[in-house]
């Protein structure tokens, strides 16, 4: 019976999620840009794009994806427990979870760090002065740690007030509960929308940590594994090739052998992780490019107003960079 | 054969081992319990080997791990630098001081407006009525938002002038700010000269009560414990020479403006989140225990109020050692069960950021992963606070039972 049980961690990912017929994809609970459902209940945010390119290089269907909001203490427990098949919930890739929880990190499509937002009234220019200041956060992440080691090895006193979720973070830094509210630089500028007058806060300019989003999934399944890392660079090679959603048909008649091959007119390269071979056509088809996908959700034309900054191509001197597909 | 006959009548009828009730009994007790623990051995093998299929590390050597994140409130001594057992031994005492101050509060209010309840009073009896259906009637978790969301916004921010209790306390949004008392040599004595106080007035009681008991005479009982308690250290503490300061919470108006309002570590600083989650839980559990009490008082004969009213005894002296005592028995064993609900409701404390066991569990378990341990762990601490607490109302409801003679 154990032995029975176990060994159904090791069968197919792939083949599961096929009988089934959608992909069960772990989110956010509402992080604008990112993971976020509107009053209709549809989810739309470049974390939930991730998930439909899946969904979409399996079932050519952007739409066979199921949600599952998860608050960042319960997110790798689900995962670890085959709860949700994929996490693409801006989760920061540290060595302890990629190394300690039975997870695997399959790449960044989104590299950030953290910040701080305070109100402009403080007249306070730069996280050094925030000496003494009350900081609200949520539990259960790497910010936490994060300010723990700024404060300390700036030799600043200070006092973290840690809340369960994002939404509660919010009212109590818009109740002046505290000073300061830290998060990922990008997950300020999303919840600054939801504060009641976002122009009397700014972001302060220094970044104090690495965090490199991505999506995770279960170790111990190879196949599994490889199509969450290639979905990723399918959308970076696409965006470097010049392939998009809108020119993604006539390309698939151009004579670059890397679009050909991407595309699925030369070779079996889906075939080799268990799709077919216009896996990364599908893709593009329906959910598009990387930069596309960027625009579409956090980009300078989105209430986010995100720049590409350090997610533009490695060619445009950011660090998005995709393995060949050859 | 006649012997033989003679033995058998002697015996009961022996029966086959198969329809003898007590072996069968004892057979499926048997089979009940190896089944039970053939489940448990199952659950627990399976989990070790989908662990380890998995590649998750298991155990409990993560205690000892750094925690490198920082809690807002602590009874214990704790830093970043702290390792993850001493962090969740932090939530362990905030949850524990959250459950002990608001079980001392729910009852006291719980008793009053029991009490309050079953006034002859129209107005006070329907004031009862009211808090009672209304603050038992709203869900828990809407209660802590609203003392702590609601009531935090009514109060001035951290750098305007705060609101000023007596002068000697002061309430902003950063919570409840007192003196803290500091202790130099020779505070001990004084210290030790509180706690001989109250030993001695128990002393005194035990004393005046056996004194009454055979002679009738009484024995101002109360004042000497008043002066034994209050006059014992403050004389200790003038002839030590005043050894006991209060240094109290400074504001500053001048400065930055981060600067401004209280200073963090100066005096005591009650968290609004711990003040938000004690009112919801007290005054939630309370209107509990208000019906808990008038249930156990009009559960005494109203013969026993005549009766000593008839005796010429006043109508407070009358509920306070004729009814409440025969009261009491009825109200211990559900009172008990309020204790266990706040003590457990007391995790709800999560949703506004007091830093209590689940709330600082929940970042180890985030941090570490470990999730089978730090739920075991959970699980352990909620049931050994509820049976120390089943364990202490037992015993003083043993105590508090009619004794028969």
């Amino acid at each position: 019976m154990g032995v029975a049980a176990a060994s159904g961690a090791n069968a197919a990912k792939l083949d599961d999620v096929k009988a089934k017929g959608f992909i069960q994809c772990g989110v956010s609970q509402g992080l604008p840009g990112f993971s976020n459902p509107d009053s209709a209940g549809n989810w739309s945010g470049l974390d939930v794009d991730y998930c439909r390119a899946m969904a979409a290089a399996i079932f050519d269907d952007p739409q066979a994806v199921k949600f599952t909001p998860l608050s960042a203490k319960e997110r790798f427990t689900a995962l670890q427990s085959g709860e949700v098949d994929v996490l693409s919930r801006n989760t920061t890739w540290t060595m302890s979870r990629d190394t300690q929880l039975g997870l695997n990190f399959a790449g960044v499509n989104y590299y950030d760090g953290q910040g701080f937002m305070v109100r402009k009234s403080l007249g306070v220019t730069s996280a050094l002065e925030l000496s003494g200041a009350r900081i609200c956060t949520n539990t259960g992440t790497t910010t936490e740690l994060n300010v723990a080691d700024y404060f300390r090895a700036n030799n600043m006193p200070y006092e973290i007030v840690a809340f369960e979720k994002a939404d509660e973070v919010v009212q109590a830094y818009d109740a002046k509960r505290c000073d300061v509210y830290t998060t990922d630089a990008s997950g300020l500028y999303a919840q600054r929308l939801k504060l009641t007058n976002p122009g009397e806060h700014m972001v302060l300019p220094e970044i104090i940590s690495k965090e490199p989003l991505g999506p995770v999934v279960q170790q111990g399944d190879d196949q599994w594994f490889n199509i969450a890392k290639w979905v990723h660079f399918a959308q970076v090679n696409a965006e470097e090739l010049g392939v998009t959603s809108a020119n993604v048909d006539e390309m698939k008649n151009s004579d670059n052998p890397s679009i050909k091959r991407m595309l699925g007119a030369e070779g079996a390269f889906g075939e080799a992780v268990g799709l077919s071979n216009d896996w990364a056509y599908r893709i593009i088809k329906h959910v598009g490019n990387y930069g596309e996908m960027f625009e579409r959700n956090v980009g300078p034309d989105t209430p986010l107003g995100i720049s590409r900054g350090l997610n533009a191509l490695w060619s445009q001197g950011g660090l998005q960079y995709a393995p060949p597909i050859r | 054969m006649a012997v033989q006959e003679q033995e058998l009548v002697g015996k009961p009828p022996r029966a086959s081992l198969v329809n003898d009730p007590k072996v069968r009994g004892i057979f499926y007790q048997v089979v009940l319990v190896a089944a039970v623990a053939y489940i448990g051995w199952e659950i627990v093998h399976n989990t070790i080997i989908n662990l380890e299929k998995r590649n998750i590390a298991a155990g409990f050597g993560f205690l000892e791990t750094t925690a490198g994140f920082g809690i807002i409130q602590s009874l214990v001594e704790y830093s970043e630098v702290s390792s993850y057992g001493r962090a969740l031994l932090v939530g362990i005492f905030n949850t524990i001081a959250v459950a002990a101050v608001g079980i001392i509060m729910a009852t006291i209010i719980g008793f009053i407006v029991g009490i309050a309840r079953l006034s002859n009073n129209w107005v006070i009896s329907k004031l009862a009525y009211c808090y009672i259906e209304i603050l038992r009637n709203i869900p828990l978790l809407l209660q802590i938002f609203f003392w702590y969301f609601a009531a935090l916004r009514a109060v001035p921010d951290s750098r305007s002038e705060p609101l000023s209790l007596f002068g000697v306390m002061f309430l902003n949004i950063g919570g409840l700010w007192m003196p803290k008392p500091i202790y130099e040599s020779g505070s001990s004595i004084v210290v030790g000269a509180l706690i001989a106080g109250i030993v001695l007035a128990f002393i005194v009681k035990r004393w005046a009560h056996k004194r009454q008991m055979a002679t009738g005479q009484q024995f101002p009982v109360f004042w000497t414990a008043f002066g034994l308690i209050i006059g014992l250290p403050v004389i200790a503490y003038l002839v030590t020479g005043m050894p006991i300061s209060l240094e109290h919470p400074e504001f500053v108006h001048e400065g930055p403006i981060l600067r401004r309002g209280f200073q963090i570590g100066i005096g005591t600083n009650v968290i609004p989140e711990f003040i938000a989650l004690l009112l919801a839980l007290s005054f939630y559990t309370a209107s509990f225990i208000a019906e808990i009490v008038r249930a156990g008082i009009q559960a005494v004969s109203h013969g026993q109020t005549e009766a000593a009213h008839a005796l010429g005894i006043r109508h407070g002296p009358t509920l306070r050692l004729v009814i409440i005592p025969q009261a009491m028995r009825v109200i211990i064993p559900p009172l008990t069960s309020q204790y266990l609900n706040l003590t457990k409701n007391s995790s709800l404390a999560v949703a506004i950021a007091y830093p209590d066991l689940v709330s600082v569990g929940g970042t180890v378990l985030n941090q570490t992963g470990q999730a089978i341990e730090v739920i075991g762990i959970w699980m352990l601490v909620y049931l050994s606070l509820s049976l120390a607490t089943s364990a202490f109302m037992n015993w003083y409801n043993q105590r508090m039972a009619l004794v028969e003679r």
